[in-house]
């Protein structure tokens, strides 16, 4: 499976009046336009008719010539034909004057998230989404005017960055407009949490409704130096801790991120035990296989760690968690790299778009439960991966410590 | 990469002014130093590491920076989380204080026809007059349990044999059970029974009004008789057969039993042990004999120190360990008490290791005679003469006047280990509680000097064991981490 491409070009014709970005979801041709962004999916001529005759006026066309299609639509986007995999309900933005389009909301995913800035205040060592200093607060602006787009039944929106809190003031809002208009949606951001040492930001957050709302916050140690180090930011981890506590005494849902490398990795048991000890009240720990790409390529050398080099360290990690009765889980790590014992813990973490298995995973028995790959970076595979037979991965409820 | 700071940039380039946070230790043994943090978390240190520490004289990469800041033993000058995460923690092992005074004790009669020569209460013979509490005291006894703060209560009925004054108990459950709803409570009934007169219309009655059982079982036949004599000589006999039934009755988790531990115990610990597991009893309490009643005038309080309770102690849970890693989740409930305090910062009821103590503040007790005592323990020390723990009498008193009497609260003050002459030092004192009662029976001070205590010889005995096998980190310790749960 090639994972689809978010972003890329597109032939657009008729977006006129100086648009830098449009909104466009696409709608079955045979169905007429129910808001203004809707945009027929034309595949064929037949799509082309049957969007002509439902009274649509904008298409979206992949793969298929439709030479006159600028004649009988106001607007139209045409796509390559690799876009195969685009259907109904799915949100894109236009950019016309860059000739390119990005994908925001893809219907059939449980994995959308919207990226709200690329403005951030750390400078994570291995961050896989580099920050940028620029002004893109109109992100903001579009992801609102994306909410009314999307199906009443959503269930889950992500939110990350960059950092989503820096402009907190209109970034809250915003997900409270999300939870108004999608009655069962569960809202994660993943965020450094420092926003939260302010009381006026806290307040604000617990606002929402807390039940569905939760922040992804990453510690990367308890030793403040090391957490500090691998932020590159002064005050990060005493700042971090402060926002968590302040989350909880709140009563928000706040899980924590550990990444591991071999920055972190080193004090791995240390940090679980410490979040353990001092931090029972969380709701979920993830820790999680680095994602190769981005400035982790920048830091290989210093960061990279062969996952088959600390299941030991991992293993008594999530053993220490579980033993606190701490809801936790192993993301982003193919079965086969880590020990039977931490197997149970092991979720489907990466998101699809950037999921994929080599080849040499084709005779596993698990490759269908397996976590997977990043298909993003991949500089490097784990010594360890090698395919599994049936029996290799536990089943059932996972373990507390034997 | 230039874009990137180096780890000196967040260590040792920027010097910063660290401080040291609250932290106790004691020298178990040379070289050897035992660190606990304000809220009771451990390390051990050397001699020459404590040194550093205590000078700041760390930094990041030395290895004792790294340990002493995951265990909140030191923060940066500027640090505000670690402060903040000591607090909190602290008001989560303080929660305890927060709903005062959830068990409330009955001594309905101090007849029994026991007659241990152990016997802590000092109880009367089975036909002696007067030594029976009123229906108009317990009524109200139930009104003044009804109006302590928390939620839910719990009306224990202790004697002497409660059972031989069954009827009142009956009284009581009936108007609790239609008054709780009146102020919004739950009840929950506990009978501290010997089980020697359980009859079918008593354990119907308590089967119908949900009521658990606790009995007394110190072994096998042969020394749970020598320690409980009564006549006929069958203390064992009807003890074993009432657990049956109650639990057939009751449900099996409805009845449970306690020990107490004589000079003939001692070198029985795996016999005593195996008899509760013969029994499907879930665990087992070893617990010491308590300085007060016939266990004093018997001499029977003396004839064992805390060193050789020791012993017996850790030879029982070895055994109890053993039985663990057979697969049988089989806890030791004192340890199991004192490893949640350990391993965690939930605290659970037990009212009789706390700082502030329980007295009063975790338990009444209303006394046959009408008077109200500030524990169980205090009301034996009253047959002894000593009325330091009496708190008022029920023909008068009300919750507020008992909780805020100046006696309770010159004891609850005085006592307190957070700032008693070793106590406040001690790194375990986190774990460990405050027991005037104890301190004022043998030592007539409800304070005491520690090092003369056997209390404290002995609660610092179990602790050390339990730190040390959750310090070699083998089998036994996940066997002690699991027992949290139970």
């Amino acid at each position: 499976m090639k994972p689809p491409a978010l972003t890329g070009r597109a032939n657009v014709s008729g977006f006129t009046g100086g648009v830098s970005r449009a909104l466009v979801r696409l709608a079955m041709p045979s169905i007429g336009p129910q808001a203004a962004p809707d945009a027929a999916l034309v595949r064929s001529a037949a799509d082309w008719e049957a969007a002509k005759a439902s009274g649509h006026r904008s298409a979206v066309v992949v793969g298929t010539d439709c030479a006159d299609a600028a004649a009988a639509f106001d607007c139209v986007v045409r796509l390559n034909a690799e876009l195969d995999w685009l259907a109904a309900g799915d949100v894109m933005a236009i950019e016309p004057e860059r000739r390119r389009y990005r994908v925001l909301w893809r219907r059939s995913s449980t994995h959308n998230a919207f990226l709200v800035t690329e403005r951030c205040d750390h400078f994570c060592l291995m961050c896989s989404q580099p920050p940028k200093d620029i002004d893109d607060g109109w992100i903001i602006e579009e992801i609102r005017n994306c909410l009314p787009l999307l199906p009443p039944e959503t269930c889950t929106i992500g939110f990350t960055g960059g950092e989503p809190f820096l402009d907190w003031k209109r970034f809250v809002p915003l997900v409270a407009e999300a939870q108004e208009r999608l009655p069962s949606v569960s809202i994660h951001v993943l965020t450094n949490g420092r926003a939260f040492a302010r009381t006026e930001v806290v307040e604000a957050w617990s606002q929402l409704r807390r039940d569905r709302a939760c922040v992804g916050i990453p510690i990367y140690s308890a030793v403040d130096a090391i957490h500090d180090y691998v932020v590159q930011s002064r005050n990060a981890l005493d700042e971090t801790v402060l926002g968590i506590l302040r989350l909880k005494d709140r009563g928000n849902r706040v899980e924590v991120r550990v990444v591991l490398h071999r920055l972190t990795v080193e004090r791995l048991v240390e940090t679980c035990e410490w979040l353990a000890r001092n931090m029972p009240f969380l709701d979920h720990v993830a820790l999680m296989g680095m994602e190769d790409t981005g400035f982790a390529l920048a830091n290989h050398s210093a960061l990279w760690m062969d996952p088959v080099d600390y299941g030991d360290v991992l293993s008594r990690a999530v053993i220490a968690l579980a033993d606190a009765r701490l809801k936790v889980s192993v993301y982003n790590l193919p079965l086969c790299v880590i020990p039977a014992t931490v197997r149970p813990y092991a979720i489907r973490s990466i998101s699809d778009w950037k999921n994929d298995h080599p080849e040499m995973c084709a005779p596993c028995a698990e490759r269908y439960r397996c976590p997977g790959f990043f298909t993003t970076g991949r500089t490097k595979l784990s010594r360890g991966i090698a395919p599994l037979g049936n029996a290799a991965a536990s089943q059932g409820h996972p373990p507390g410590r034997a | 990469m230039s874009r990137f700071l180096g780890p000196e940039a967040f260590g040792k380039d920027v010097p910063e002014a660290l401080r040291l946070l609250p932290l106790r230790f004691e020298r178990l043994a040379p070289g050897r130093v035992l660190v606990a943090n304000l809220v009771g978390d451990t390390i051990f240190l050397s001699d020459d590491e404590l040194r550093r520490l205590a000078a700041l004289e760390i930094c990041l990469g030395d290895g004792l920076y790294e340990r002493a800041r995951e265990k909140l033993l030191v923060a940066r000058e500027t640090d505000r989380a670690w402060p903040q995460i000591l607090a909190m923690r602290l008001r989560s092992r303080m929660s305890f204080l927060s709903a005062p005074t959830a068990l409330h004790i009955l001594v309905v009669t101090l007849r029994c026809e026991h007659s241990c020569p152990y016997c802590q209460v000092s109880r009367r013979g089975e036909m002696a007059g007067t030594f029976d509490m009123s229906r108009e005291h317990a009524m109200r006894a139930v009104d003044i349990a009804l109006s302590a703060p928390p939620a839910s209560i719990k009306l224990e009925f202790q004697g002497g044999e409660p059972l031989l004054n069954f009827p009142l108990i009956k009284d009581v459950v009936m108007a609790a059970r239609a008054k709780a709803p009146t102020t919004g409570k739950s009840v929950d009934f506990v009978i501290a029974t010997n089980l020697a007169l359980l009859s079918d219309e008593i354990l119907s009655f308590c089967r119908e009004q949900a009521i658990m059982v606790s009995t007394s079982l110190d072994g096998p036949a042969d020394l749970h008789n020598r320690n409980r004599p009564r006549p006929g000589g069958n203390s064992h006999e009807l003890a074993v057969s009432g657990i049956q039934r109650a639990r057939e009755l009751l449900g099996h988790d409805r009845v449970s039993a306690l020990m107490t531990t004589t000079e003939a115990s001692l070198n029985r610990a795996e016999d005593i042990v195996n008899e509760y597991l013969r029994l499907g009893l879930g665990g087992i309490f070893l617990r010491p004999l308590s300085p007060y009643g016939f266990a004093v005038k018997t001499k029977w309080f003396d004839r064992y120190d805390a060193v050789r309770w020791l012993a017996f102690y850790e030879r029982g849970l070895r055994h109890i360990l053993k039985i663990n890693r057979e697969g049988h989740f089989f806890p030791e409930f004192y340890a199991s008490l004192l490893l949640k305090r350990m391993l965690t910062d939930n605290q659970s009821g037990y009212v009789d290791l706390r700082s502030p103590a329980g007295i009063g503040l975790g338990a009444l007790v209303y006394n046959y005679d009408g008077r109200i005592f500030a524990s169980d323990e205090g009301r034996m020390l009253a047959e002894m003469g000593n009325n330091t723990f009496e708190l008022g009498h029920l023909r008068d008193a009300d919750y507020t006047s008992l909780i805020t009497s100046q006696r309770l609260l010159d004891l609850v003050g005085v006592s307190l280990t957070q700032c008693a002459p070793d106590c406040s030092t001690c790194p375990f004192e986190p774990h460990c509680g405050a027991d005037p009662v104890y301190h004022h029976a043998t030592q007539g001070d409800p304070v005491g000097i520690k090092p003369l205590s056997g209390f404290c010889a002995r609660q610092k005995g179990i602790l050390k064991l339990l730190l040390r096998i959750l310090d070699e980190d083998g089998e036994d310790a996940g066997v002690l981490r699991k027992w949290i749960t139970a």
